[in-house]
C-alpha cells in the first residue's frame, strides 16, 4: 500500500484507522498463537474422525472411536440395572404390607414407583397424583376398592372395568333414567346433598331417603357410608369423584358412570406394579 | 504492507541473576506459597471414621468443604462467595495501594516463572552461559543441559499437578493408589492436565501468559492513579545516561568525597548525593564539581535492570503494561549505584505524583500518606465488612438445620371428613459427627395438626453429616378458619432432642378458598 503510515512513538506501522486521533497499531500476532490457531484446526479436524460428527443420509458418522452418547446411556442403565437386580428380587416377592418405611428396599420401591407413576399413570391421575374429575385423587383418604398396599397393587395389576382381565374390579351403576322419575331423582339428589352437610330442602330429602333405600342403598349402604367390596363411593363423606353439585349428581344418577383403568399387570413387570403400588399408598393416603 | 512478518515469535528472554531485598522478599514468598500449596493436603485433622482425616477437603461427591474446623454444607455456599469476593476486594485494595504487587510476588505465574528459571540457572547457568547456550548449534553438551533442565521442570510440574489432586480426596491413600496405578483415571487426567499447563506455562510461555493471556494488566491500569506506589525510573536524576569515563571520573569524585568525609569524622555526610536537582538539597562543593554534576545524570547504562527483567522490559522507558512491579530492576540498580558510589533508589518504588513533585525540588510524600486515602480506606472497609459478617455467620449458624417447601402440585388436599391436608417437604440437616433424634412441631394460630408420613411419631432420627428428606403433612379441620382461609401462617420446628437445640422455619398453609 502507497499510504502506508508509521507512527512516530513507536515506529510501528498503523492500520491507518483513525478514532478521535488515536490510531490502531499494526504490531504482528505473536508466532505462539499461529500455532495455537493449528494446533486447534488439527484437533477440530481429528475430533470429528474420531467421534460421531458429520451428517449423513441416515445419521451422522460413527467416528472411529466407536463412541454414542446412546451406547453410553444403555451402558448406564445396564449397570444401575445390575446394582438394582437383588433389590428387585426383593421386591417382586415381597410382602408389600410388612415393608417398613425405613427400609432400603421400601425406599427403592418408592423411587422406581415415583418413576412409573410419572410414567404410566400421571397421565390421568395427575403428575402430584391429585386426579381430577373422574379421575380419583390418590392422596386423599377416600377409597373406593381399599386403600391398603395390597389392595392398591391389586386394582394395579388388574385395572377396574376393563374387559381385558377377567380379574378386573368390576361395579356397574344402573342408569336411573329408565328406572325412576324426574321428580324422584330430584329427591333422591336432594337426600344424597344433605347428607354431605350442605344446605337442603328439608321435605324433598325426606322423600328422596325413601327412593334411596328401595334403589341405592343396595350397594352405598343403608347411611350411604358406601361399600368397597363392590367398589360403591361413600355419598356422605366430602370426596366426590365427579362432583358433589346437584347438576352432576343428576347425570350420575340418571346415566351412571363407567370410569375405566387398565390392567397394568399385562403392561408392566411385577416390580413396577409393586413399587408404584408401594409409591401410591406412601403418598399420603395408604391405610 | 511493508516487509515484517504478520506473525512475531517470542523474544527469548535471559533474566540475570540478582540479589537484594525484593529478590529475599521474592524468594520468602515463594517459599512461603508453594509450601501452603504442597503440603496442606497432607495435614490431619480428625474426622471421625467416616470421612478421610484431613485438615483441607473439598469433598465434590457429597459436596461438603472441609477447612481445619469449619465444614461448609453446599446451602452454605455463601461463604464460599463471600471469601471470593474478599478475595476480589483484596486485589483491589492492594492495586490500588501498592500497584501490581500480586502479580509480582504472589500469582502463581510469576511463582512457578521464578522456579523455573532457579532451576534453568542451575543447570545451564546465568544468563550470559544462557545466551550462548541458546545461540550456540545443537551439540550433545546443548541436548544433554536441555534434557535436565526440562526433566526437573516436568518433576515441578508432576508434583504440582499431584499437588492439587489431593485436595479432594484422604492424601496418603490416593498416593497409594497413585503409585500403584489403581487411581480413578479423573485423577490422571487432572496431573497430566495441570503438569502440561504448568510445564508449558512456567518454562516457555512465561511472560506471555502476562501479556497475552491475563486480563489483570488492562484491569489494573483502571485500578491505579497518581497515589498508586509503583516501580519507576526517576529519569529526572538518571538522565541523561553517563557513559565511560564519566563513570571513571564520578567514581575518583566519590572516593575523594569519602577521604575527607573520613577525614571530617564520624558525624559527616559521607557522600552528598544529587537525588534532587534542587541546589538547596544539593551538597555543597565548588562550582566546577556542581557542573560537572550537570553534565549527566545518575544512570550509567549499565543495563542491568533490563538484563534482570523477567518480563523483558526497560523500565527506563515508563510505565509499561508489561511490568509487574516485581522490583528485581530495584535490586540490580541498587547493587550499581551502591558500587558507583551513589545513592540508591533511581529505580524505586514511588508514586506518579511524587515524580511530579521531585521534579519540582520538593521531597517525596511519605509512603503511608500515599497508601491512607478513601480509596483504600474504603476498600479495606467493605473488605472487614464482609469478613467480619462471614465470621459472626460461622459462629451463629446452627449443628441443626431445616428447610421447608411447600408441596404445590396440588396446593391442597380434601380428606373425606372435609379436612383440608397441606404436604410439606422438610428436609433434616445434621451436621454433627453422631446420628441425632430430631422432633418436629408447628405453630400457628389455628388449630392444625402435624403428622409425618411414614411414622407415627413425630420424630425422626438423622443419621451423622447427613441430610434426610421428611415428607410432613399439617391438617386443619373443616370448621377451622384455616380451612378456608386462602393463605394462612404457620412455623415448623425441629428440636434435637438430646441437646435441645430448636430451629424454626415460616412457611404458608393453604385454604379451600371460601
Amino acid at each position: 500500500m502507497s499510504d502506508t503510515k508509521i507512527d512516530k512513538e513507536t515506529g510501528v506501522e498503523t492500520t491507518g484507522h483513525n478514532w478521535d486521533g488515536i490510531e490502531e497499531l499494526n504490531n504482528p500476532l505473536p508466532r505462539w498463537w499461529l500455532w495455537t490457531l493449528y494446533a486447534t484446526i488439527i484437533w477440530g479436524v481429528g475430533y470429528t474422525i474420531a467421534y460421531p460428527a458429520w451428517p449423513m443420509l441416515s445419521g451422522a458418522s460413527a467416528g472411529l472411536l466407536g463412541f454414542s452418547t446412546r451406547a453410553q446411556v444403555a451402558e448406564d442403565i445396564a449397570t444401575h440395572d445390575a446394582r438394582n437386580e437383588a433389590l428387585v428380587a426383593d421386591l417382586v416377592s415381597a410382602d408389600l404390607a410388612a415393608l417398613a418405611p425405613a427400609d432400603d428396599l421400601h425406599r427403592y420401591a418408592v423411587a422406581r414407583g415415583a418413576s412409573v407413576f410419572r410414567a404410566q399413570c400421571s397421565q390421568c391421575h395427575g403428575s402430584g397424583a391429585a386426579g381430577a374429575k373422574g379421575y380419583p385423587n390418590l392422596l386423599d383418604d377416600a377409597w373406593l376398592w381399599g386403600g391398603d398396599v395390597e389392595s392398591i397393587a391389586y386394582t394395579i395389576n388388574h385395572g377396574i372395568r376393563n374387559e381385558t382381565d377377567p380379574d378386573a374390579r368390576w361395579s356397574e351403576m344402573p342408569a336411573f333414567a329408565e328406572i325412576l322419575e324426574d321428580g324422584e331423582i330430584d329427591a333422591v339428589v336432594e337426600y344424597v346433598v344433605s347428607l354431605s352437610s350442605q344446605e337442603y330442602d328439608a321435605q324433598l330429602a325426606e322423600a328422596g331417603s325413601a327412593v334411596f333405600a328401595d334403589n341405592c342403598a343396595a350397594c352405598h349402604g343403608d347411611s350411604a357410608e358406601g361399600n368397597r367390596d363392590l367398589g360403591a363411593p361413600a355419598l356422605s363423606d366430602a370426596i366426590w369423584l365427579y362432583g358433589g353439585d346437584r347438576e352432576t349428581l343428576k347425570t350420575t344418577v340418571r346415566y351412571a358412570r363407567f370410569g375405566v383403568m387398565p390392567a397394568w399387570g399385562q403392561r408392566l413387570s411385577d416390580a413396577d406394579v409393586n413399587a408404584v403400588s408401594v409409591y401410591v399408598h406412601s403418598l399420603g393416603g395408604g391405610e | 504492507m511493508s516487509d515484517q512478518s504478520l506473525y512475531a515469535a517470542r523474544e527469548p528472554i535471559f533474566p540475570r541473576r540478582v540479589s537484594g531485598r525484593f529478590r529475599n522478599l521474592k524468594w520468602g514468598i515463594m517459599l512461603v506459597t508453594l509450601g501452603i500449596y504442597y503440603l496442606t493436603p497432607w495435614i490431619r485433622w480428625d474426622r471421625g471414621p467416616s470421612l478421610p482425616d484431613q485438615a483441607v477437603l473439598v469433598d465434590l461427591a457429597s459436596r461438603r468443604f472441609y477447612f481445619f474446623w469449619i465444614e461448609i454444607w453446599p446451602h452454605e455456599f455463601y461463604f464460599v462467595a463471600g471469601l471470593l469476593i474478599m478475595a476480589g476486594l483484596g486485589l483491589f485494595l492492594f492495586t490500588s495501594a501498592l500497584g501490581r504487587v500480586w502479580c509480582g510476588y504472589a500469582c502463581p505465574q510469576t511463582v512457578w516463572t521464578d522456579l523455573f528459571i532457579l532451576v534453568e540457572r542451575w543447570i545451564e547457568g546465568d544468563r550470559n552461559a544462557r545466551i550462548r547456550l541458546h545461540r550456540a548449534d545443537w551439540s550433545l553438551r546443548k541436548w544433554r543441559l536441555r534434557i535436565s533442565k526440562w526433566l526437573v521442570w516436568l518433576l515441578i510440574a508432576v508434583a504440582t499437578g499431584g499437588a492439587w489432586v489431593f485436595y479432594f480426596t484422604d492424601a496418603p491413600q490416593l498416593m497409594r493408589d497413585l503409585l500403584s496405578l489403581s487411581a480413578h483415571p479423573v485423577a490422571y487426567i487432572t496431573i497430566a492436565i495441570l503438569t502440561a499447563t504448568t510445564f508449558v506455562f512456567g518454562g516457555f510461555m512465561r511472560e506471555q501468559i502476562c501479556i497475552y493471556a491475563c486480563p489483570w494488566p488492562r484491569i489494573q491500569a483502571a485500578m491505579m492513579d497518581s497515589d498508586t506506589i509503583t516501580v519507576a525510573y526517576r529519569d529526572w536524576r538518571g538522565e541523561p545516561r553517563g557513559k565511560g569515563n564519566v563513570r571513571k571520573r564520578d567514581r575518583a569524585a566519590a572516593e575523594r568525597a569519602e577521604r575527607e568525609a573520613q577525614a571530617a569524622g564520624p558525624g559527616q555526610v559521607r557522600y552528598s548525593p544529587t537525588p534532587y536537582p534542587n541546589p538547596r538539597l544539593q551538597g555543597a562543593g565548588t562550582a566546577k564539581q556542581a557542573a560537572e554534576r550537570q553534565d549527566h545524570g545518575d544512570c550509567i547504562d549499565c543495563m542491568a535492570c533490563v538484563n534482570v527483567c523477567p518480563m523483558g522490559i526497560d523500565i527506563r522507558e515508563g510505565q509499561q503494561m508489561e511490568c509487574i512491579t516485581c522490583a528485581l530492576c530495584i535490586d540490580a540498580c541498587d547493587d550499581v549505584m551502591d558500587r558507583i558510589g551513589k545513592p540508591r533508589g533511581l529505580i524505586d518504588y514511588l508514586a506518579l505524583s511524587d515524580e511530579t513533585a521531585e521534579r519540582g525540588g520538593a521531597a517525596p510524600v511519605p509512603v503511608w500518606k500515599h497508601v491512607l486515602r478513601p480509596r483504600t480506606i474504603l476498600y479495606t472497609a467493605l473488605w472487614s465488612l464482609i469478613g467480619f459478617g462471614l465470621v459472626y455467620a460461622l459462629f451463629i449458624r446452627s449443628d441443626i438445620e431445616l428447610t421447608v417447601s411447600p408441596v404445590r402440585n396440588p396446593t391442597f388436599v380434601v380428606q373425606s371428613d372435609g379436612a383440608i391436608r397441606n404436604i410439606y417437604d422438610v428436609r433434616l440437616r445434621n451436621k454433627t459427627g453422631e446420628a441425632r433424634q430430631f422432633h418436629l412441631s408447628l405453630t400457628s394460630d389455628y388449630i392444625l395438626r402435624i403428622s409425618l408420613e411414614g411414622t407415627d411419631d413425630l420424630s425422626v432420627s438423622v443419621p451423622a453429616d447427613t441430610t434426610v428428606l421428611q415428607r410432613v403433612y399439617v391438617t386443619a379441620r373443616a370448621d377451622d378458619p384455616a380451612a378456608t382461609a386462602q393463605r394462612s401462617d404457620l412455623r415448623i420446628w425441629v428440636e434435637d432432642l438430646g441437646s435441645g437445640d430448636r430451629a424454626g422455619r415460616a412457611t404458608t398453609f393453604n385454604g379451600r378458598e371460601p
